[in-house]
Formats: C-alpha cells, structure tokens, sequence
C-alpha cells in the first residue's frame, strides 16, 4: 500500500480553561490517501472541528494539541513550530469553512482577495510566479473549476454582490487555487439550500477525482457524507468511535451510536411512526470520567463500560475498526 | 364538508424599500430611480383541515416563512384573507381576532433567539397564559409544571434562564411556551433545522406524540424533505412566492409532476444513495427583486418551451387532491 497522505495518530487537543481540561479531541487516529474522501460525522461538540483545526493548525489558546503526531507527507505538524505552518497552510493544506459570508473580507474585491493569496505562496513552489497577471490568470482558472458561471464578472465583485452559493464556490476555489494536497472543508454545505448543496458536492467530488487532492469532509449530515464519502469516521465526545469504509459503517453499523445516528435519520423510517432516538444528550467533555462516553445513553451499556474500550483492529489498514465493549453484530 | 382550519385565499405579500432621500433628490432631478418590490408571497391559496399536518417545502427566499408568519396572524398580508374556521380573520370582532389568534401558536427556528434570555423559562411559559386569563394565578404553577413534563422537562428546572439549557431543550421551551395557550394550529418554521440529528429526532417525536395527544393541526415549514416527508399528510412546494406543487405527501413524494418537484427530489443526499453522479439544477435562485417572467422556474427548467417565459402557469388539478403550477400539463 503506498504511504497515505495524512497520518493522524493518537490526537490530543485539550482546551486549558479556568473550570478544568476540555478534552475536546481525545485520542484520535486515521489515515488517508491522495483523491479519498474522508466523511468526518459527529453532532455539535463532538470534536470534528477541532480535529480539522488541530491538522491545519488553528487551534487558538486555551487550546493546545498535547499528544500524538499528524504526519503530513512524512512530516510531524504537530510538532513544527508556526513559521514553518504557515508554508503548509493555504499551500498545501487548505481549509473551507461553513460559513462563506466570515470566510471572505467584505470591503475587498473578490480578485483581491484571490490573488493576494495566490501571491502569499507563490513562494512555496512557485518560484518566480510574482507577477499580478499571471496570479489572476490562476484565480481565474480556478473560479471556472468551480462551475461559476462568468469569472471574469465575479473577480470584480464585492462578496456582498454573490449569493451563498456563490461565495461558498469563491471559497473551494480560493482553496483549491494553490493546488493543495489536503482539504480540510467544515460543514461547507450547511448553510446552503438543497439545490445548491447538490451543485458543489457534484463539483467537489469531480474536483478530488481530477486533481488527485485528498478531502475531509466534516459534516454532521450523515445524507451528505453517504453522497460523497469514500471512507467514514464517527466521533462521539472527543473520539471516533466507529470508522471504516462507507458502505460498511452505513450499511453494517458496529457502534451502537452510530446505527443510533442512523436510524433516527426520518428517511429510514416508515412515516408518522415516532422516530428511533438516542435518549439523552451529548456528554460535556469537561473532565469527562473514564470509560465509553456513551454508556449513559447506550441501550446495550453494562458494568463492562466502565472501563476504556479498545479500538478493535488496526485503524492503519483500512480495516472497519470500532470502539465499543458490546457491538452489534456484524451482518 | 366542514370549513377547513385554516384557509389561505389569495394571499400576496409585498416588501417595498422606500426611497432613501438622496434617490428622492435624484428623482426630483430626473433620475427615475424606483422602489424595490419583492413579492415574497405572490398569490397562494392554500386550505389545511383540522387534524392535518402540511408540510411547506422551498428553498431559501421562496416566501415560506412568510407565509408561515401571515398564517400565525404576526405579519399582515398586503392582499387576500385568511379564513378562520370560514371567517375572515382581520374582519372578526375584538374577542373572537384574539380567540382566533392564540388558537394559532408559532414555533421558531433558532432556539436561541426566540427566548428572552432574561427571563426564567416558568415565567417564559407562563405569562402568555396568564396574561390572556387563561389559567388562574394559583394554578400556574401547577399548569407550568404540567406543559413541561408534556414537553419531556423535568419542572425542576423551571427557575432557570435559557442559556443553562441544551439547544433540544430551548426547543422544547419554545414548543411549552406556544401549548401554554392551549393552540388548536401549530405553524413550525424550520423548528428541527438547528438541532443535531439525533435531538432532532427526539423533537419530531415529541411533535407526534403532541398531535395524537391534542389533536393538533400543524403547518410544518421546512427544506428539510426528509423530515417533511416523515410528518405531512399533505405536503405544498413552494417556489419565489408561488405554490408550484401541492397533494398528498406520499403521492407527490412519488411522482413528482412539477419540474421544480422533480429537482428538488432528485437533489436530496440520501443514505442509500452512494457516490452517485450528481447532475445537478442548473443556475442559481433568481433574485426576488427581479424575478424572471412566465413561470419563476424557466431559467432553471430542462422543459422549457417558450409559453414558460410568457405566461404564468396556474396551479391546476391534475389528478384528484393534487395540484401542479405547469405548462407541461397542458
């Protein structure tokens, strides 16, 4: 098997505040190759975010990534002080947020924007690539990649004059401008509406199958992630707690959350009958006690919770790997 | 046949930005600069009986929530009549207006914004009941506790202010505090969109568990088919201001007859759809301000002919109970 792209192993990001630890991201670990689409699903406060963050490197104090590596071509990021980042973010890490409207500056003109980002990296691989024209030539080429309709006109406009689906396109092609081998994309589709949606995650995808780029989708919509994904990693509290390849966490779910999650989506329901549900809400991650999260909400918790449980198989192999003392069985 | 609950006839409801005083200056010298209309709601008749639930359905900026709030009597529409049981609501005398509109409560959809934060949830529950007489002052206490526990909280925490509550249970706040006035008719505006799945299954649940304990009718607003699909009876779509599509929900979630139906259908992510090849709508929500000629959709629209760029179709019946607004139907 050929070296994968970005190599999470045993993540910790803990954020320090005056009321204790937040263990936001406990103990996180995958992998994933070039062109792949990783579907990172969990609810609010899951941690999902913060994965992404941690990886690109925009964990703000009180904050702080205290264990585990995020080899990224062979390189620790974890480990490397925030100049040296800085040359990995927006080059060959990039990051889509889910809101366009925070992402873009709005008394800049979007081929501002564009190209001074362009520029900034310029000196990573590019070499002489200073010239203005040559970096719009390249924000031009890159607002055409995304399906918007006349570039040219949508370089000289405000980000006020575009629709949320429009800005949310600036925003993928501002990412994919400097060609990046990793993007990290927040819940981009989120604020947008069904037919849009389905608009960029058709350009998306042809976008990662063309260029090769690798993806992490970071969604709470397991429809989406069932649309795109070519592997799926489950977070509940701060860890994954299932993870494997689409069709086997969708189709043969082994964590109880996860086929909980599943189920109470109201399409796998017959209708009008009451929706199957997980009872009880999401743990606060503040000094949370030892054990399986889950077990207070779980329908198959025993005694046995009490204690961590292991990730059964080896996350590295691509396997479907879980985390649960008592899984459902496999189909 | 008995009148329905709720009846919208001919309802418009225009949003006009006035000219500011340097347009006025310039018009006076001869600019001919004019004021931006929108019709967020643009002729929509629309009946629900008692005991129903419709799901309205459409994207963004297509006037749904409008009419969800012409509906709930908070907006006034610029034309048409909302009919109460058979009577026109703006023409009712004093006493039965205010019986007619708190029969109707509204649920919003961000948890967060539509509770006074400075307020503890018993007197956020409480007031309107007490205000409209409804409960005397010794038993509120009682009856609070009970709209709670109906609501799946526990009335031990009703001294608390909204910000020591989850987003699920903000929600649940909001649904106690439109009960609170025993409602007949529930209008939902996106009431399950800011929640996580998994509380927003407790949420659609705790709806059903409500209609079939008080026979309550809802007018579930959502883009979310999914959800639509799993609590309307009947369900509306709706499209810049206009009602494109409207029948059962089980028929129309079948065979679609509008193109805007059919698109909207075909673009939903759904878990047994797998890395499929998206072929997407083409182009973008056109702008209310200038919306296109003809039917709204033809710009979008694989079927379009030239009478679609002319003529505004009408919603028409193409089979019994269902409606289509398309010249495709002749």
């Amino acid at each position: 098997m050929a070296e994968p792209l970005l190599c999470v192993e045993d993540l910790k990001t803990h954020f320090f505040t005056r009321a204790g630890v937040v263990k936001a991201v406990d103990g996180v670990s995958f992998a994933l190759e070039r062109g792949r689409i990783l579907g990172l699903v969990g609810e609010s406060g899951s941690g999902k975010t913060v994965t992404g963050f941690s990886i690109i490197g925009l964990v703000d104090p009180p904050g702080r990534i205290t264990g585990g590596r995020i080899l990224f071509k062979g390189r620790d990021l974890a480990a490397l002080p925030e100049p040296e980042l800085r040359k990995f973010r927006g080059a060959n890490i990039a990051m889509i947020f889910q809101d366009p409207a925070m992402t873009l500056n709005p008394v800049l003109r979007i081929d501002t924007q564009m190209i001074e980002a362009v520029r900034a990296h310029a000196a990573v691989g590019e070499g002489d690539a200073r010239s203005r024209e040559r970096a719009r030539q390249r924000a031009l080429a890159a607002l055409a990649m995304v399906g918007i309709p006349a570039p040219e006109e949508c370089l000289r406009a405000y980000p006020h004059q575009l629709s949320g689906g429009m800005r949310q396109r600036v925003a993928i092609a501002v990412a994919m401008m400097n060609k990046p081998d990793l993007i990290i994309a927040d819940e981009p589709t989120t604020a947008l509406d069904v037919t849009i949606q389905g608009q960029i995650l058709y350009e998306v995808q042809r976008l990662c199958r063309e260029t090769g780029t690798a993806l992490i989708w970071i969604t709470h919509d397991l429809t989406v992630v069932a649309a795109i994904a070519d592997e799926i990693a489950v977070m509940y509290a701060g860890k994954i707690v299932e993870y494997g390849a689409a069709d086997d966490v969708l189709d043969r779910p082994r964590h109880p959350y996860t086929a909980g999650l599943l189920n109470s989506v109201p399409s796998r329901n017959a209708k009008g009958v009451p929706l199957a549900q997980i009872p009880g809400m999401t743990p606060s991650l503040l000094d949370p006690p030892p054990g399986c999260l889950f077990r207070q909400r779980c329908a198959r918790a025993t005694a046995a919770c009490a204690a961590d449980p292991a990730l059964a198989g080896d996350p590295s192999t691509g396997a479907h790997v879980f985390r649960c003392h008592h899984p459902l069985e496999a189909a | 046949m008995t009148a329905p609950l709720i009846a919208l006839e001919g309802i418009k409801c225009l949003f006009v930005r006035r000219l500011d005083l340097a347009a006025r200056i310039g018009n006076a010298l001869g600019a001919g600069l004019r004021e931006d209309v929108v019709h967020a709601v643009d002729g929509v008749d629309l009946a629900i009986r008692e005991g129903e639930v419709v799901g309205l359905v459409g994207e963004s900026g297509c006037g749904k929530s409008t009419l969800g709030r012409i509906v709930a009597g908070i907006l006034a529409p610029s034309a048409g009549t909302v009919r109460y049981r058979g009577n026109d609501v703006a023409a009712l005398p004093r006493r039965e207006r205010k019986a007619a509109s708190l029969a109707v409560q509204m649920i919003f959809q961000d948890p967060f914004a539509s509770l006074n934060p400075r307020k503890r949830v018993d007197s956020t529950i409480g007031e309107a009941p007490r205000v409209h007489g409804l409960v005397p002052a010794r038993e509120l206490s009682r009856y609070v506790d009970d709209l709670m526990r109906r609501v799946g909280l526990d009335p031990a925490l009703k001294r608390r202010y909204p910000h020591q509550f989850s987003g699920g249970q903000r929600q649940r706040i909001g649904i106690a505090r439109a009960l609170a006035v025993k409602p007949e008719f529930l209008v939902c505006d996106e009431a399950v969109a800011a929640l996580d799945v998994s509380i927003q299954a407790q949420i659609i649940n705790l709806f059903l568990k409500l209609r079939a304990e008080a026979n309550l009718t809802y007018l579930f607003i959502s883009h979310d088919l999914g959800v639509v699909r799993h609590l309307s009876d009947r369900v509306a779509i709706m499209y810049l201001g206009r009602i494109v599509e409207e029948g059962p929900a089980d028929a129309v979630f079948a065979q679609p007859n509008h193109p805007y139906t059919q698109a909207l259908l075909a673009e939903v992510p759904r878990l047994d759809r797998r890395k499929r090849d998206f072929t997407p709508v083409k182009g973008e929500i056109p702008s209310p301000f200038a919306p296109p000629p003809g039917c709204h959709f033809h710009p979008r629209c694989p079927h379009a002919m030239d009478r679609c760029r002319r003529e505004v179709p009408v919603l028409k019946t193409i089979a019994p109970g269902r409606k289509s607004a398309c010249h495709l139907n002749g």
